[in-house]
C-alpha cells in the first residue's frame, strides 16, 4: 500500500512502449523484420499525439468488466499523460523519469529510481527513442508479426519481478497509428485499452 | 603549628572529605534541562516535556554511504536485524518490505476499529452501494492492481482510506529494497531509543549499539568494500551525547590549561614550589565545596556548572596571591579585611542569581558562593598555619614600584575615561535594537557541522523538524485520546480547505475505546449484512455471494477485542503512537504535529485558524509554536537575568555603603566597575556580537572580581600607613593576570556558554584594574611618598 504508484508506472510505461518503442526479435521473417524497422522509424518521427481512449478491464473477482475512458497525450521525447475522465477522474503524468498522479485534488510524485522494477519499461522507451535495440532486448522478448499496415507486437518481460505482475503486453496498430494495448496480468486478468479519435495538437 | 592552626586544618580535612564524598555520589547531566525552567506556566511545562519526550527526542537517523546500493542495503538489513533485538530501541525501521507488509496487515486486520468512516450509515444498503461503487472506480483506476487482492474482504476499501489518511507524511525513497536518501547515495535507518531525552547515559548506550551494529555488519564484508563504506548518524540523542562529551572534554581541558598557565605564571613570580602548591589549596577546596553545594541543592550537577569551575580558579586564586604577595605578617590586620569585603561583594552579586528560574544560573550562583567562601576561609585560617617557617618568597616591591609609576602616568590620562564612557554609551545606544540575542539556539553547545549533518539526514529521511504541535492533555490515557479525536475532527476541515498541509495523531492507530466501541456497534450481524448487500449491489458488476469474505470479516470484528496500546508494541505503527502519546508528570498528552503546505513555516493566518479550530473543540488542547515558545522562554530568562544582575549590583553598592560609610569612596569603587561593564558591552555591540544571558553573568563577574581591585585601591588611599603600596599593586596585577588567563582560556572554548563568559570577563577584569588604578586618588600620594622616601 505504501507505493500505490508502482502499478501505475508499470501500466503507463507499457503504454509508452506501445506507442513509441518497439524493438526487433529473432523469430521474424525477413519481410517482418523490414516492416518492423520501418515501423520504428515512423513512430520515432511522430513528435506529438493527443487521442481519446476507452479501457475495459476483465477481472476474475467481478461478474462484469469495468470500463473507464479519457485522453492520452504524448510529447517527444519523454512525456506521456494518461488523463482518465470517467468514472473517476485521475491524471497520471510520466515526465523526465518522474511519475506523478493527481486524484481528488492531491498530486503525488515518485522518482522511477525508487522503483527499479519499473525501470525496464522506461529504459526501453529511452533506448528505443535513441535507436538502441540492445538496451530494449535486455528487458523484453519482442515479437513482431503482420505487416506495416496491420501489425501486432508481443512484449514479454524478462525481468522476474515484472513477470510476477505482468505476463505479456499485446499491441496492435496500423502503420504509425496504435489501435489497442492489451495487458495480460499474471493472474489472468486483462485490461484492454482502445485508442479512439484524435483530438488535435 | 598553633592550636588554632591545628583546629583549622582538622576542620578543613573533614570538610574536604565530606565534600569529596558528596561530589562523588552526585549525578551529572549535560542535557537541555539546564536551559529549561523550573517554575513554568502550563504551556512552558508542556514545551519542556515535548523537548524531552516528544516525537523527535528519541529519533536517531543513520546513513550508510559508499560502495553500491546492494551492499548498503545488505548492511542496512544486517544492522536492523541486530538493533531490533536490542532492548535499547523501541523500534528500528529501514523500509524493508517485510516491515511494511506487517504494518499493512495490521491495518487490514483492524480496519473496522481504525477507520473513521465506519458508521451505521456506511452499512446501510444505500451506504454500501455508494462505498462499493466508489471502490469499483478505484479498481478501474491505476491503483486497481493494488487494491484488487483486498477487494473481496474489504469492498469499501477501508484499508486504503486509513493508509491514505496518513497522507502528507513523506516516506523516504527506496533503493535496493531499503530506505535511501533522495539521491540514492546513502541507505537510511531510523530508530527510536527507549531512553528518555534526559537520560543521556541511556542515549549514549543506544548510540554505541548503533556504531557496533555498523562495525559488525561491515566486518562481514570483503576487505575491498569495507574501506569504501561510511557511516554517519544524527538526531537529538546523538547530539545530546555529543554535546555532553564536548562539555566534559572542554571542562577538563580548559581547567587543565588554565591551571597550568596560572601555575607557570606564579612559579615565574614566586620561584617557590611550596608556595605555588599552597596557592592551589584554596582553589581546589573552593571547587570541591562548590560542586558539593550544588550536588546538595539540585537534583543533578550540570556539566556547564563544572565549566564555571574554571571561572572559580580565576577568582579564588587571587586570595592566595594577595596572601603570599602582600606581607603575610600583616595579612590578618591589613589584607584580610579588604579580601573579606571583596568576598562579601562577590557573594552579594552571586546571591542575586540564586532565585533565577534558569537552573543553569542558580547553579552557578550557588557554586560560586560556596566556592568563594571556602577559598577565602581556607586562605584566612588554613594557609597561615601551613606556611613553612623559612619560606623564601621573592620580594615584589621593585616590580610593584614599576607598576606604581606606570599607573601614575596613566592617571594623568584619567580625563579620557569620560570620553570612553561617552563613546561606550553612544555605541550601546546606536545598537540598542540588536544588542540582545533572543534565540535559545545561541546557548546550544552543538557544533555547526553536527547541526548541518542533522538537517541533511532529516531532509533525506523526510523527517523535518516539526515546529507546530497541537497538544491535547487529560489525566487518563483514554480521555486524552478522546480529546485528540475531538481536535482531529476540527482540524480535518482545515486540511480539506488547504489551510494546513496535514496533521498527525496517535488516534490514527489507537482510537479511543469509545470511538472503537461506537464503530463496533455500527457493524451489522452477518444475516443483516447479506440482505443489505443483496439490495446495495443492484446495478453493480458483482453479486453478494462473492463478498462472503467481507461478511465474515465484519462478523469477526463485531465480537473481536478492542485495540489497546500494548497490541501495537514492536510495530512501526506502535512507534508512531508511542511518540505521539506521551505520559507526563501531570497526566497524558497527545501530540498532533501540524504541517504546512510545502514549507516549514505556517503562515500567521493559518496559525490563527488552527488556534480557533483547537479552541472550538472545547477540550484541554492548545497549539504550541515550538521555536517561538522556546525563544520566548529564553527571552524571559534573559530579562530575568538582567533584572537579577542589576539587583546584585545594587546589593553590592548597598554593602559598600554600609562598609565604607562614605558616598565618595563608594562612588570611587563603583565607577571603574560600571565603566568596565559599559565598555565591554559596547565592544561586543561594536563587533556585532549579540549579547546572551552568559554575557550578563560575565558582567556580574566583572563587578565581583573587579570590586577586589577597587577596594584595595580604596584601602591604599584611606590607610596609606597599612601595608605596602607597591606590594599591593604587584599582587593586584598578578591576580589580574591570573584571572585574565583563566577567562581567556575559557573564551577559546567551543561551547558557546563558556566562550561568552570568558570573552566578557577576561577584558572586563583587565579594564576594571586599569580604570580602578586611574580613578584611585591616593596612589599618587603614596607614590610620591615612595619616590621621596
Amino acid at each position: 500500500m505504501r507505493h500505490p504508484l508502482l502499478s501505475c508506472v508499470v501500466l503507463l510505461s507499457a503504454l509508452t512502449i506501445g506507442s513509441e518503442s518497439l524493438a526487433s526479435s529473432p523469430a521474424e521473417s525477413a519481410d517482418e523484420s523490414a516492416a518492423f524497422d520501418q515501423l520504428l522509424k515512423l513512430l520515432a518521427e511522430r513528435r506529438h499525439d493527443h487521442v481519446t481512449f476507452t479501457e475495459v478491464q476483465a477481472l476474475a473477482i467481478l461478474d462484469r468488466p469495468l470500463r473507464s475512458s479519457g485522453e492520452l497525450r504524448y510529447d517527444a521525447p519523454d512525456r506521456l499523460e494518461k488523463r482518465t475522465l470517467e468514472p473517476r477522474p485521475e491524471d497520471l503524468v510520466l515526465e523526465h523519469g518522474t511519475l506523478s498522479i493527481e486524484r481528488d485534488h492531491h498530486r503525488r510524485s515518485v522518482s522511477l529510481r525508487d522503483f527499479p522494477q519499473a525501470v525496464p519499461y522506461v529504459e526501453s522507451l529511452r533506448a528505443t527513442l535513441a535507436g538502441d535495440r540492445a538496451a530494449l532486448a535486455r528487458y523484453f522478448t519482442v515479437q513482431f508479426s503482420g505487416t506495416l499496415g496491420s501489425w501486432t507486437l508481443e512484449l514479454t518481460p524478462t525481468d522476474a519481478v515484472v513477470k510476477r505482475s505482468v505476463q505479456r503486453i499485446l499491441i496492435t496498430g496500423e502503420s504509425d497509428r496504435i489501435r489497442t494495448v492489451q495487458i495480460r496480468q499474471s493472474d489472468g486478468d486483462t485490461s484492454t485499452l482502445t485508442i479512439g479519435r484524435e483530438i488535435g495538437p | 603549628m598553633t592550636r588554632a592552626g591545628k583546629t583549622a586544618t582538622l576542620i578543613w580535612a573533614l570538610g574536604a572529605l565530606l565534600a569529596a564524598f558528596i561530589a562523588a555520589r552526585a549525578s551529572y547531566t549535560a542535557d537541555l534541562s539546564a536551559f529549561l525552567p523550573r517554575r513554568a506556566n502550563e504551556t512552558q511545562h508542556r514545551l519542556v516535556e515535548l523537548l524531552r519526550e516528544g516525537p523527535a527526542a528519541h529519533l536517531i537517523i543513520a546513513a550508510i554511504g559508499g560502495t553500491d546500493a546492494a551492499t548498503r542495503a545488505a548492511v542496512s538489513r544486517q544492522m536492523a536485524l541486530r538493533l531490533r533485538a536490542d532492548p535499547a530501541f523501541l523500534a528500528v525501521d529501514n523500509g524493508e518490505p517485510a516491515q511494511l507488509e506487517r504494518d499493512r496487515e495490521f491495518i487490514f486486520e483492524h480496519r473496522y476499529l481504525l477507520s473513521p468512516r465506519v458508521s451505521a450509515e456506511l452499512f446501510t444498503a444505500a451506504g454500501l452501494h455508494q462505498a462499493i461503487g466508489t471502490a469499483l472506480d478505484v479498481l478501474a483506476s491505476s491503483a486497481g492492481p493494488l487494491v484488487k487482492p483486498l477487494f473481496l474482504g474489504d469492498p469499501t476499501l477501508e484499508t486504503l482510506a486509513i493508509v491514505e489518511s496518513l497522507g502528507s507524511s513523506h516516506a523516504p525513497h527506496t533503493a535496493a529494497g531499503v530506505w535511501s536518501s533522495p539521491d540514492g547515495a546513502r541507505a537510511l535507518l531510523l530508530a527510536h531509543t527507549r531512553a528518555s531525552g534526559a537520560d543521556i547515559d541511556g542515549q549514549q548506550a543506544a548510540c554505541v549499539a548503533f556504531e557496533q551494529s555498523f562495525a559488525a555488519a561491515r566486518a562481514a564484508l570483503p576487505a575491498a568494500q569495507r574501506s569504501a563504506l561510511s557511516f554517519s548518524m544524527s538526531g537529538p540523542p546523538v547530539l545530546a551525547v555529543a554535546s555532553r562529551a564536548t562539555i566534559k572534554s572542554q571542562v577538563w581541558r580548559l581547567s587543565a590549561v588554565s591551571a597550568t598557565a596560572i601555575a607557570a605564571l606564579l612559579m615565574a613570580v614566586y620561584r617557590s614550589l611550596p608556595v605555588l602548591l599552597l596557592t592551589f589549596v584554596p582553589v581546589a577546596s573552593g571547587a570541591l565545596a562548590g560542586v558539593a553545594a550544588v550536588a546538595l541543592g539540585f537534583p543533578a550537577v550540570h556539566g556547564i556548572t563544572l565549566g564555571f569551575g574554571v571561572t572559580l580558579i580565576g577568582e579564588s586564586v587571587d586570595y592566595a596571591i594577595y596572601f603570599f604577595t602582600q606581607r603575610s605578617s600583616e595579612f590578618r590586620r591589613a589584607v584580610w579585611p579588604t579580601i573579606r569585603l571583596g568576598v562579601l561583594t562577590s557573594i552579594c552579586g552571586f546571591a542575586a542569581l540564586l532565585p533565577s528560574a534558569f537552573p543553569g544560573l542558580s547553579q552557578l550562583g550557588l557554586y560560586s558562593i560556596a566556592g568563594l567562601s571556602a577559598a577565602a576561609l581556607v586562605t584566612r585560617f588554613v594557609l597561615p598555619a601551613w606556611l613553612p617557617r623559612a619560606v623564601r618568597m621573592r620580594d615584589l616591591t621593585a616590580a610593584g614600584g614599576n607598576f606604581e609609576r606606570l599607573f601614575v602616568r596613566l592617571r594623568a590620562a584619567r580625563g579620557a575615561l569620560l570620553l570612553v564612557a561617552i563613546l561606550a554609551a553612544t555605541v550601546l545606544y546606536l545598537h540598542r535594537d540588536a544588542l540582545w540575542s533572543r534565540e535559545l539556539a545561541a546557548l546550544s553547545p552543538i557544533r555547526a557541522a553536527d547541526l548541518q549533518l542533522d538537517e541533511e539526514l532529516r531532509a533525506a529521511a523526510g523527517a523535518p523538524d516539526t515546529g507546530y504541535i497541537v497538544v491535547a492533555a487529560a489525566a487518563e490515557r483514554d480521555a486524552t485520546l478522546e480529546a485528540a479525536e475531538a481536535v482531529s475532527a476540527r482540524l480535518t476541515p482545515l486540511v480539506d480547505a488547504g489551510v494546513i498541509g496535514g496533521f498527525d495523531s496517535p488516534t490514527r492507530f489507537l482510537p479511543s475505546l469509545a470511538a472503537q466501541e461506537a464503530r463496533q456497534r455500527s457493524l451489522p450481524p452477518a444475516s443483516v449484512l447479506r440482505a443489505r448487500l443483496d439490495e446495495g449491489l443492484r446495478g453493480l458488476p458483482l453479486t453478494a455471494a462473492r463478498l462472503e469474505p467481507f461478511v465474515s470479516d465484519v462478523e469477526r470484528a463485531r465480537d473481536g477485542p478492542l485495540l489497546h496500546q500494548a497490541d501495537l508494541a514492536g510495530s512501526s505503527l506502535g512507534l508512531v503512537v508511542d511518540t505521539l502519546l506521551v505520559r507526563g508528570s501531570a497526566g497524558w498528552s497527545a501530540l498532533l504535529p501540524v504541517s504546512a503546505h510545502d514549507s516549514p513555516d505556517l503562515p500567521a493566518a493559518a496559525i490563527a485558524q488552527v488556534r480557533s479550530a483547537v479552541a472550538s473543540a472545547s477540550v484541554g488542547a492548545e497549539l504550541l509554536d515550538l521555536k517561538k515558545e522556546a525563544d520566548r522562554l529564553y527571552s524571559g530568562y534573559l530579562g530575568e537575568a538582567v533584572r537579577l544582575a542589576i539587583g546584585g549590583f545594587i546589593a553590592i553598592v548597598l554593602l559598600l555603603v554600609v562598609a565604607l560609610r562614605a558616598p565618595v569612596r563608594v562612588a570611587r569603587v563603583v565607577a571603574p566597575l560600571a565603566l568596565s561593564v559599559l565598555t565591554v558591552a559596547a565592544l561586543f555591540a561594536a563587533l556585532g556580537h549579540a549579547l546572551t544571558i552568559l554575557h550578563v553573568v560575565g558582567m556580574l563577574l566583572i563587578v565581583a572580581v573587579g570590586s577586589n581591585y577597587a577596594l584595595f585601591f580604596d584601602r591604599a588611599a584611606m590607610h596609606p600607613e597599612e601595608g605596602s603600596a607597591p606590594l599591593t599593586l604587584a599582587s593586584l596585577v598578578l591576580a589580574n593576570f591570573a584571572t585574565v588567563i583563566a577567562f581567556g582560556v575559557l573564551a577559546c572554548s567551543s561551547v558557546p556558554v563558556l566562550a561568552d563568559l570568558g570573552a566578557t570577563v577576561a577584558p572586563g577584569t583587565l579594564l576594571a584594574l586599569l580604570f580602578s588604578a586611574m580613578l584611585a586618588p591616593a596612589v599618587t600620594r603614596t607614590a610620591a611618598r615612595a619616590a621621596v622616601g
